[in-house]
């Protein structure tokens, strides 16, 4: 069986954001970057199906050349050959401009002529976050599709499939192959690279695509911004410093207040919350009295 | 005109449905709902209480059970009928799954997730507001090309009850559309649920709740000491689950449990969306995380920056005390 997983590259969970000049895109000069956490598991689910069912898997991905350290990721973790279509190649200014119909026209193009029996992606990714690209692929590439799956059984020529549906609910879906499935993050363990998987990358292909023309981005982002926080928090926030402090006595919800301030112990408090405490003894009891004898909570 | 797209499920419309309705009703123009499904007359006449132009149903056999081919096809022919500017859907499920095959179809923007909308005083200068990087940015979107646009309403940021009703009831009509059903790929089950959960976490008083600060799984322990000392259940974000160190019943969040307990304390959770969603109903909310800019500290009451490890062990000794 033929199996394409396509992979995004997105900023690390602990990079802390920082806008470009334009403030609508991200310096990605000052990110650091990693395979997309749902792709990582599309990935897996990929391998673990050519183990039992034979065939290859090829990993996909549009982006600028960076994105060669996640396909070279996916080769030492045990994928047979990458394809790389590249973005600076297409005359993209930047990932931003980049949406889920750009990226998945450019992957469908690329694809096309594989003839894949299975493409895999994540459900979402952890960047822009629209959860559409698998999708749009399936009906560009002309496939059914099934989204947000937590199992897979290939039974040639059909394939079933088990979708999460909100609040624990699921439920089996078969359709024929080919087909495109977006996975859901947990459907399996993930496996890292050994030694000899990583030896045996630097020999696997990475094959360059140049895409004819990327399709104009239908989402545009006209700003990014740090979550709102209101003006009442802007003014706290430029109050001197002072000693430990004690908040005021809880309010109802939505009378937001901002506090910052240093704790005796070095931990810096200030967040949006109705009420903030310091890191102290009297939060602690506070929570317990609140929990034990104030009826309601 | 505004069209929004109904979610119902056997016959009950999804409560998201009135969500969408208001988030479509803030850019005050004719707005009709399409309901879509088999024996949906019912639905259809509990949605046309609202403030809206009318409802138009697509009733067809082969749209029960829900699948995305059959929903596309359907909904393609809808809006090639009615022609509307904006197509709004609530960011369910159901429409992660047609909703871009439905856009890529007819080569349309989608932008999905939107928490609010922002109007300009130029008519057409609206801006779609949702967030990006796991909820460390919000970004203003703007659809680009040829209308209709597609968003879809994030569940729980506009309000049902905020959706105007009407002062007599909106009329009701069919649409003209065929379904075929040998054009539709997929063949679904019965939903179903896993093995009886064992843990109802909607009833919980109070709930410790466990996300990646914790690190490993060696130091879930400390977190379980916190719980008894509290007398409360243990629960966890998605990544905690997907990792097998706690069961999939303890999750909460969008794809686990949706829980309101009286106490809800959070350690070492970020507050993607797809959690928020599942425990924002708390009573009172208290986070400890070592990110100030985590965005849990959005809906918590009492916000806590700094080491869980230190901190936690701090709150089990003062709570034996007391």
């Amino acid at each position: 069986m033929k199996i394409a997983v396509c992979l995004k590259q997105v900023p690390t969970r602990d990079w802390q954001p920082r806008l470009d000049e334009a403030k609508s895109w991200i310096r990605e000069q000052d990110a650091t970057f990693e395979m997309n956490e749902p792709d990582a598991y599309a990935l897996e689910e990929g391998l673990r199906l050519k183990e039992k069912h034979g065939g290859e898997v090829v990993v996909c991905s549009l982006g600028p050349s960076r994105v060669a350290q996640v396909l070279r990721e996916a080769l030492a973790r045990g994928a047979d050959r990458a394809i790389h279509v590249q973005l600076e190649a297409a005359g993209a200014a930047s990932a931003g401009n980049t949406d889920a119909f750009v990226v998945a026209a450019a992957l469908a193009e690329a694809m096309k002529s594989e003839q894949f029996d299975l493409v895999l992606t994540g459900l979402q990714s952890d960047d822009q976050g629209f959860g559409q690209t698998g999708v749009i692929l399936a009906e560009k590439l002309g496939l059914p599709h099934a989204t947000i799956v937590m199992d897979v059984q290939v039974a040639p020529p059909n394939v079933r499939v088990k979708r999460e549906l909100e609040g624990g609910w699921f439920q089996w879906v078969g359709m024929p192959l080919p087909a495109v499935l977006t996975i859901q993050s947990g459907i399996n363990q993930l496996r890292y690279a050994t030694l000899k998987g990583i030896m045996a990358a630097k020999k696997k292909e990475i094959k360059a695509v140049t895409p004819a023309a990327l399709a104009a981005p239908k989402a545009m982002i006209a700003a990014l911004y740090a979550p709102e926080k209101n003006k009442e928090d802007a003014a706290d926030r430029r109050r001197p410093r002072g000693g430990r402090q004690r908040a005021r006595a809880p309010a109802s919800r939505g009378s937001t207040r901002y506090m910052s301030h240093r704790s005796s112990r070095g931990h810096e408090v200030h967040t949006k919350a109705t009420n903030c405490f310091l890191y102290s003894r009297e939060l602690v009891s506070f929570v317990a009295a609140r929990a034990f004898v104030r009826k309601p909570f | 005109m505004i069209l929004v797209v109904a979610e119902q499920r056997g016959g009950t419309l999804n409560r998201a449905t009135w969500e969408s309705i208001a988030a479509a009703q803030q850019l005050a123009q004719p707005t009709s709902v399409v309901v879509l499904g088999s024996g949906i007359s019912s639905i259809a006449a509990e949605i046309a209480s609202a403030q809206i132009q009318d409802v138009v149903t697509i009733d067809a056999a082969a749209l029960e059970p829900y699948t995305p081919d059959g929903f596309a096809a359907a909904l393609a022919q809808a809006i090639e009928q009615l022609q509307p500017t904006l197509v709004v859907l609530p960011h369910t499920y159901q429409t992660r799954d047609f909703a871009p095959k439905l856009a890529a179809r007819l080569e349309r923007a989608l932008v999905t997730d939107v928490t609010a909308i922002k109007t300009g005083a130029e008519p057409g200068d609206v801006k779609f507001v949702r967030p990006m990087f796991q909820g460390k940015l919000t970004a203003d979107v703007v659809p680009q090309g040829p209308t209709p646009h597609f968003i879809t309403t994030q569940v729980g940021s506009f309000r049902a009850d905020a959706a105007a009703r009407g002062p007599s009831p909106a009329p009701v009509r069919a649409l003209n559309v065929t379904v075929d059903a040998a054009s539709i790929r997929q063949k679904p089950e019965a939903p179903f649920q896993e093995a009886r959960q064992s843990v109802d976490l909607s009833q919980a008083e109070r709930i410790v709740s466990v996300g990646r600060g914790i690190k490993e799984q060696d130091k879930l322990p400390i977190a379980q000491q916190l719980a008894e000392a509290l007398h409360a259940e243990l629960a966890a974000s998605r990544p905690i689950c997907d990792a097998g160190w706690l069961p999939m019943e303890r999750q909460v969040g969008s794809s686990g449990q949706t829980v309101a307990p009286k106490l809800y304390l959070a350690l070492g959770i970020s507050g993607a969306i797809q959690h928020l969603v599942g425990m924002k109903g708390s009573q009172t909310i208290a986070a400890i995380n070592k990110d100030p800019d985590a965005p849990i500290f959005e809906v918590a009451d009492y916000g806590i920056v700094g080491d869980l490890f230190e901190i936690v062990p701090a709150m089990i000794d003062a709570l034996k005390q007391s």
